[in-house]
């Protein structure tokens, strides 16, 4: 185990050189650099340009960095370098981690309910100063808003021509809204499935912990497997939502503020649940392929099972405040 | 663990000594000084005059974007993170950070963004132009195309910045050594863990705001624009959310760096310490809450300005608390006057004049008249550069002889002081009059009427910025040509734990846990 110091304390591993961190800025670098000329580059297709090249493998060349990261530290764990003050900090660091996600959770449903109780009901003439007869002239507001201010007064002709944004920034109301169908409909509400499919995720990552808690592998094994399994499953619904809400529902990014909301809330917690599940099944394979973890050593499972409970959190609160209110 | 540092550049490219990774902290933000502060000179060059002399608008409004950009993301920041990585160590009697190969990354990564950030200069359209603060639609519909590199370069700032942070809290909460309760801390380091809490909770959001950005420059969405259902009003109050904690990150480490100060150059404990605590504790939690005042000139519903009026100006009380604390830390002791004591007494002074004009601002219908002007600046520069700078400076000269082992060049030390402080106040002094007289602020030509403040703010700006080649100077010699100091405890009244190990500093300082009685 970790070295003793003869004041009996526990010496703390600190590495003496490490070339992680420079290999992962190279990754980032390359992802920042591709990223932004990629997505400026979609605005002019005509012109040549590598970004896209290089952004594909700034991710790939990351993905590999943060492999062998994490391989680092778990081969420190198995050697028996990390000393349980050691342990500590990477409890730590996780949870802070998970809580500056929470944050970032954050800004997007504070920007839902600003929309939603501020400006909407302002751009439709609500509070002082009536400025939508001068500016949007017979618009409405309801949510799901289904009617944009610019179609109220005609469309972009019918404004000031703005910029240079996507779409020419014409923002069109979708035909369908993704929100409760009322109670006869429910059960073809794939929301309330994906709910569902979520909830139980949680508690079958719970059973697994379980197993692990009692040293009993195959519980665990069995377990945690379902849960991936089940987060396979959401992101399948998800996609099939999505499919439906852009193909049959005219429900976009562009479609105003609803479909913005929409999606980007949506399409961020969809991103971790993939990130969750890819969490949850390298340690499953960790457990299954080289029988890591015991009842005493887990980090790396639980660190996991807390993210993935916090991505079922966020999802609690996005069927609640943007499907069902 | 006895090695010492490995040979060549490789040693700073994969080091996770927390001593060398401050060190290059420190340089990488004075560097970004001077490129800030380039920018800052061809600013007061062109303001020096009336009419437009030197630079076009357009580029000049880039110049203000990116001196205000660099400053507090280049050179302020990364500087006291740089503080953090070499003191919090030695302060609690820890051997190193607690995740040290992330300690590295969260450094690497700021070189190479800030010089894609500065390439944007070079780029079609400009760099950035739209502030600073970069509000939306400036930032999004009417926005160069440089954005989405910007947008790309907060991104990995604040990945920077967040890792940096939860490796601070970790190495606070989790590696004091035997005996140091928080209680005991030193209130450097009690800042800094109340400082990298803000940071995680407001990094992201920044992140959520530039998101945002991109989604409607690129991707269609509404977020802040109107015809869709949306509202820029909305960016300034994510922006804000971060923006105002943002300005409490930046001061929190400086008073914690002048309350270490004062009480050793006094030569008395310092006075309240509990108060301090509880002062920063309250400061970081009202922080949260008042972020539109710098918003009340945008149609807020009158309770929403009352609100956030009268919660601003009660961030004034826990700030007061802590001038009076340093005052009567004061008050009766054997204080002598070396340059870090007249950098930290500067800085009291000159945050306090900081501070009032401040609540001047936080008065929702008097803000109607200043919002927006050159008074505005000289708040915000009375907070920043004599309340931030001004004691990163006293730092530097406080900590060097730890640092390199050796004793910067005292005469040369209150040359830099009294030249700094006569150039920062002949700088930003003037600008409350011209804001209250009515200038506007971020543009290149004025009124005939302001002609003389602005001279006077520029030969101050000049001044101010070339004193700080003299500090660079001292320090480069300090290195090179020092006096030794072969003592641990170089400052007579020191008491904390850094002053118990040799000066220098050794690679690896700590490595069994001292006992904290
Ligand atoms: C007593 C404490 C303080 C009060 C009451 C206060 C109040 C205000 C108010 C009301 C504004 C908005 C003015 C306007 O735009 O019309 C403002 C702007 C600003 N303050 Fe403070 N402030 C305080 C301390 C600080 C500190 C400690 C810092 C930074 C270290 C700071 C940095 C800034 C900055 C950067 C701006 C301008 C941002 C911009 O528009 O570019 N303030 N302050
Ligand atoms: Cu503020």
């Amino acid at each position: 185990m970790a070295g003793q110091s003869n004041t009996g304390h526990e010496t703390y591993y600190v590495p003496e050189s490490s070339s992680l961190a420079i290999r992962a800025t190279i990754g980032l670098v390359m992802i920042v650099w591709g990223a932004s000329h990629y997505i400026d580059h979609l605005s002019k297709p005509e012109e040549p340009s590598n970004a896209g090249f290089i952004l594909v493998a700034g991710l790939v060349w990351f993905a590999i960095t943060l492999f062998s990261w994490f391989a680092t530290t778990i081969r420190e764990n198995i050697q028996g370098m990390n000393s349980a003050q050691l342990k500590h900090s990477y409890v730590i660091g996780m949870q802070w981690f998970i809580f500056s996600e929470v944050m970032f959770f954050a800004a997007f449903f504070g920007a839902l309910w600003y929309i939603r109780n501020l400006a909407g009901p302002w751009l439709a003439g609500a509070g002082a100063g009536d400025m939508n007869t001068l500016l949007w002239p017979g618009f409405e507001y309801s949510w799901p808003l289904m009617e944009t201010p610019q179609q109220a007064v005609g469309g972009v002709s019918g404004q000031m021509a703005a910029g240079h944004l996507a779409n020419n920034g014409a923002f069109s109301g979708p035909e369908h809204h993704l929100s409760f169908p009322g109670w006869s409909n429910m059960l073809h509400w794939l929301p309330l499935w994906n709910t569902i499919v979520l909830l139980t995720s949680s508690f079958t990552c719970h059973v697994a912990h379980v197993g692990l808690k009692e040293n009993n592998r195959k519980k665990f094994n069995l377990w945690l497997g379902i849960t991936v399994g089940l987060g396979l499953i959401f992101v399948v619904l998800q996609y099939m939502e999505y499919h439906e809400a852009l193909v049959e529902y005219g429900l976009s990014l562009s479609s105003g503020v609803y479909g913005t909301t929409f999606f980007m809330l949506t399409g961020f917690h969809g991103f971790h649940v993939i990130m969750g599940t890819v969490m949850l099944l390298v340690q499953f394979l960790r457990s299954t392929t080289k029988g890591h973890f015991n009842s005493e050593d887990q980090f790396g499972f639980e660190a996991s099972s807390w993210y993935w409970h916090f991505v079922d959190v966020v999802w609690v609160f996005l069927f609640l405040f943007v499907y069902i209110l | 663990m006895a090695h010492g540092p490995a040979k060549g550049f490789s040693r700073w490219l994969f080091t996770t000594n927390h001593k060398d990774i401050g060190t290059m902290y420190l340089w990488f933000s004075f560097a970004m000084f001077l490129l800030g502060g380039s920018f800052a000179m061809i600013i007061r060059a062109e303001l020096f005059q009336p009419g437009l002399q030197i630079v076009d608008p357009a580029f000049f409004n880039q110049m203000t974007t990116m001196h205000g950009l660099v400053m507090v993301f280049g050179a302020i920041m990364p500087a006291f993170v740089g503080l953090a990585n070499w003191m919090i160590p030695l302060m609690i009697g820890a051997p190193d950070m607690a995740l040290p190969r992330m300690n590295n990354w969260s450094f690497w990564i700021l070189p190479p963004t800030f010089l894609i950030l500065a390439s944007s200069l070079f780029m079609e359209g400009g760099a950035p132009n739209f502030g600073w603060t970069f509000y939306a639609p400036l930032s999004t519909t009417y926005a160069p195309p440089s954005v989405t590199l910007f947008i790309f370069s907060v991104h990995a700032m604040g990945i920077s910045s967040i890792m940096g942070s939860i490796n601070i809290i970790a190495t606070i909460v989790n590696m004091r050594a035997p005996g140091m309760t928080y209680m005991k801390m030193p209130l450097f380091v009690w800042t800094w863990l109340i400082t990298a809490f803000l940071l995680v909770a407001v990094m992201p959001v920044l992140a959520g705001a530039v998101t945002m950005m991109l989604m409607d420059i690129h991707f269609g969405t509404s977020f802040f624009s109107a015809a869709g259902g949306g509202d820029p009003v909305l960016f300034q109050h994510v922006f804000w959310f971060f923006g105002h904690p943002e300005v409490y990150i930046i001061i929190l480490p400086a008073f914690g760096v002048v309350s270490e100060i004062i009480p050793v150059f006094s030569r008395k404990p310092l006075f309240g310490y509990d108060s301090m605590v509880y002062a920063t504790a309250s400061i970081a939690f009202l922080s949260f809450i008042v972020w539109a005042h710098h918003m009340y000139t945008v149609g807020l519903p009158l309770a929403g300005e009352l609100f956030y009026m009268y919660a601003t100006m009660l961030i004034a009380v826990p700030t007061a608390a802590k001038v009076f604390n340093w005052i009567t830390t004061m008050f009766k002791g054997s204080i002598t006057l070396e340059t870090p004591m007249l950098f930290a007494i500067a800085k009291v002074f000159l945050f306090t004049v900081g501070g009032f004009s401040g609540l001047m601002l936080a008065i929702a219908p008097a803000d109607f008249q200043y919002h927006d002007s050159y008074f505005v600046v000289a708040h915000f520069h009375y907070t920043m550069v004599a309340g931030a700078i001004f004691a990163l400076s006293a730092a530097v000269y406080y900590w060097l002889p730890k640092w390199t082992g050796k004793m910067y060049n005292e005469a040369m030390g209150k040359t830099h002081f009294w030249i700094s402080f006569i150039g920062f106040n002949l700088t930003f002094f003037p600008q409350h009059f011209a804001g209250l007289a009515g200038m506007p602020r971020r543009i290149p030509d004025y009124n005939m009427m302001f002609a003389d403040f602005n001279m006077m703010s520029s030969i101050g700006a000049f001044i101010y910025g070339s004193s700080q080649l003299l500090f660079l100077f001292n320090i480069v010699r300090t290195i090179t040509h020092g006096k030794p100091v072969n003592s641990d405890k170089v400052w007579e009244g020191a008491t904390t734990l850094e002053w118990t190990v040799p000066s220098p500093a050794p690679y690896h300082t700590f490595t069994t846990p001292p006992e904290v009685k």
